[in-house]
């Protein structure tokens, strides 16, 4: 762990947000070390995913700032914003992959628009990138015909296909099942360790998701109640974080406990 | 007292806010058809089915408007022994008029309901977040195509329209009311003049226009709706606002550009 020695991807100083009269974010202060992974947790409907809409540029704050690779979002133009957006990439919580697209025209679409490549090495990326996801045959498939984890693969591919630097998950394993649950950590595991990306996860799948995270920062009562290390995280004092984890895990739970390479072997 | 002064005031701020959204949107989407490169393949796909797929519908209103109008009108002109004037009243109702106006409502129905639902399922379901988060400017990729779509197929609709129509008039006055053919289209020479074609012409663009706007604004802020615009029925109230506002603009422009240009 060398997270007070990573650089800055992405800081959030201050955010609040408010929809109509109720306020969801009251000053959102986190940030997140480039090429480790970070964990958000918190209840469902707390504003887990507004943060990361916050990041993405999605949307502006009320009052705070965001910084991403130290440029504030809400003063760059449109187009430096999508400057910005080129090194991200997104793994939505249902996929929102287009469906009247197939497959292969999904995960072609960032390259065909955002890239000068000639249709055949466009073909060959989204094979590659395909074979990764162990999606071989699917090409032709519309989203519809697809199942939940499959999917989700797919949107992963996409997500990773302009090998962006900072790679977003909203809910990654929500409506999964445990092995599939299990297949798209192994899948993030192994693209976090080719790709090198720094990587922003908001999950409830507590505790599982703490062994693929490097910082897990709990989102209550509308701020970041404690950024910490896995172990800190579930050794914290803190009382709103030492509910979280009673709540979501029962006994005390300890990474020196879990075996080496796990999710290299699922 | 004071509640509904308050909520008067938040309704006319609420509505301003639509109002100002939905002209910057369409300022953005016209600013988006002035920058090259253009989407050839994905104009030609709206061009297909804003255009190529209502030819039917048209075909079938337009010949059946022609066909009333004829009938109506021979039974009207009769009255005051003026029969002969049947195939310009026909040609210069269907070019001023009923043929853009019909024409556009028809449109509204089948495409722009279609285009506001697609908009807002993609909102709904994260999609044009996804776009936005590959860099993909929505309504470039999404909207441009749909407004050069619009602006292109209307005029031609209103043209199938209008000599549908006019056939469709012949068929009840010539062939079944027994109004001379030469003297249908004589008629309709001697009156029919290039200013109302053009009026024809400045109403379907105007309504293509219109439709694109209204459909696809409304399916683009379905998440920013008052009342709620998520799920099915979010979806479904948002396509109904739609066609009624759409059908509503048109009626009311309609009357604007016949004052003006009359």
């Amino acid at each position: 762990m060398n997270q007070s020695t990573a650089a800055t991807a992405i800081e959030l100083v201050g955010v609040e947000k408010a929809f109509g009269r109720q306020q969801v974010l009251k000053g959102i202060s986190l940030q997140i070390p480039e090429g480790q992974t970070t964990v958000i947790v918190g209840a469902s409907g707390t504003g887990k995913s507004i943060i990361l809409k916050h990041m993405l540029g999605l949307i502006p704050p009320d009052r705070g700032q965001v910084l991403v690779f130290g440029q504030e979002l809400g003063r760059l133009s449109k187009r430096a914003l999508n400057e910005v957006r080129t090194q991200f990439g997104v793994l939505f919580q249902n996929a929102a992959l287009f469906d009247s697209m197939t497959v292969f025209d999904n995960i072609a679409l960032p390259l065909r628009e955002r890239t000068g490549q000639s249709e055949a090495q466009i073909r060959q990326t989204v094979h590659d990138r395909l074979g990764l996801m162990d999606l071989q045959g699917s090409e032709e498939k519309f989203p519809a015909q697809l199942s939940g984890g499959m999917r989700k693969r797919v949107g992963l591919a996409r997500a990773l296909v302009l090998n962006p630097k900072v790679v977003f998950f909203d809910e990654p394993t929500t409506g999964l099942d445990v092995s599939k649950s299990n297949e798209i950590y192994r899948l993030f595991h192994k693209t976090q360790r080719q790709l090198g990306y720094t990587a922003v996860i908001v999950s409830h799948d507590v505790p599982k998701i703490f062994k693929l995270a490097d910082a897990v920062a709990l989102l209550a009562d509308g701020i970041i109640q404690g950024c910490l290390t896995p172990e800190q995280f579930q050794l914290s004092p803190l009382p709103l974080i030492r509910t979280f984890v009673e709540e979501t895990m029962g006994p005390l739970y300890s990474s020196q406990q879990e075996e080496v390479g796990f999710y290299e072997k699922v | 007292m004071r509640q509904q002064l308050e909520n008067l005031g938040d309704q006319t701020l609420y509505q301003l806010q639509q109002a100002g959204r939905m002209g910057m949107f369409l300022g953005a989407c016209l600013l988006q058809l002035l920058r090259p490169p253009y989407p050839f393949r994905r104009i030609l796909r709206q061009i297909h089915f804003v255009g190529a797929r209502s030819i039917f519908v048209i075909l079938f209103t337009g010949a059946f408007t022609g066909m009333v109008l004829a009938l109506q009108g021979y039974y009207s002109l009769r009255k005051f022994g003026s029969e002969g004037l049947l195939g310009s009243a026909v040609a210069l109702s269907l070019l001023r008029e009923l043929g853009p106006v019909l024409t556009a409502l028809m449109v509204v129905g089948r495409a722009g309901s279609a285009i506001c639902a697609e908009i807002g399922i993609m909102r709904n379901s994260e999609q044009i977040d996804a776009l936005e988060c590959m860099a993909i400017d929505p309504l470039r990729y999404l909207m441009a195509p749909k407004f050069v779509a619009g602006i292109i197929s209307l005029p031609l609709l209103t043209f199938l329209f209008d000599v549908i129509g006019i056939f469709g008039g012949y068929l009840i006055g010539v062939s079944l009311l027994g109004v001379n053919a030469g003297t249908y289209f004589q008629g309709m020479y001697a009156s029919v003049e290039w200013a109302d074609l053009e009026m024809g012409i400045v109403k379907s663009l105007v309504f293509g226009l219109l439709i694109i706007w209204i459909s696809a604004a409304k399916g683009y802020f379905l998440h920013l709706e008052r009342d709620g615009g998520f799920g099915a029925e979010g979806v479904s109230r948002t396509t109904t606002d739609a066609v009624v506002l759409s059908s509503v603009s048109i009626l009311v422009w309609d009357y604007l550009i016949s004052a003006i240009m009359l």
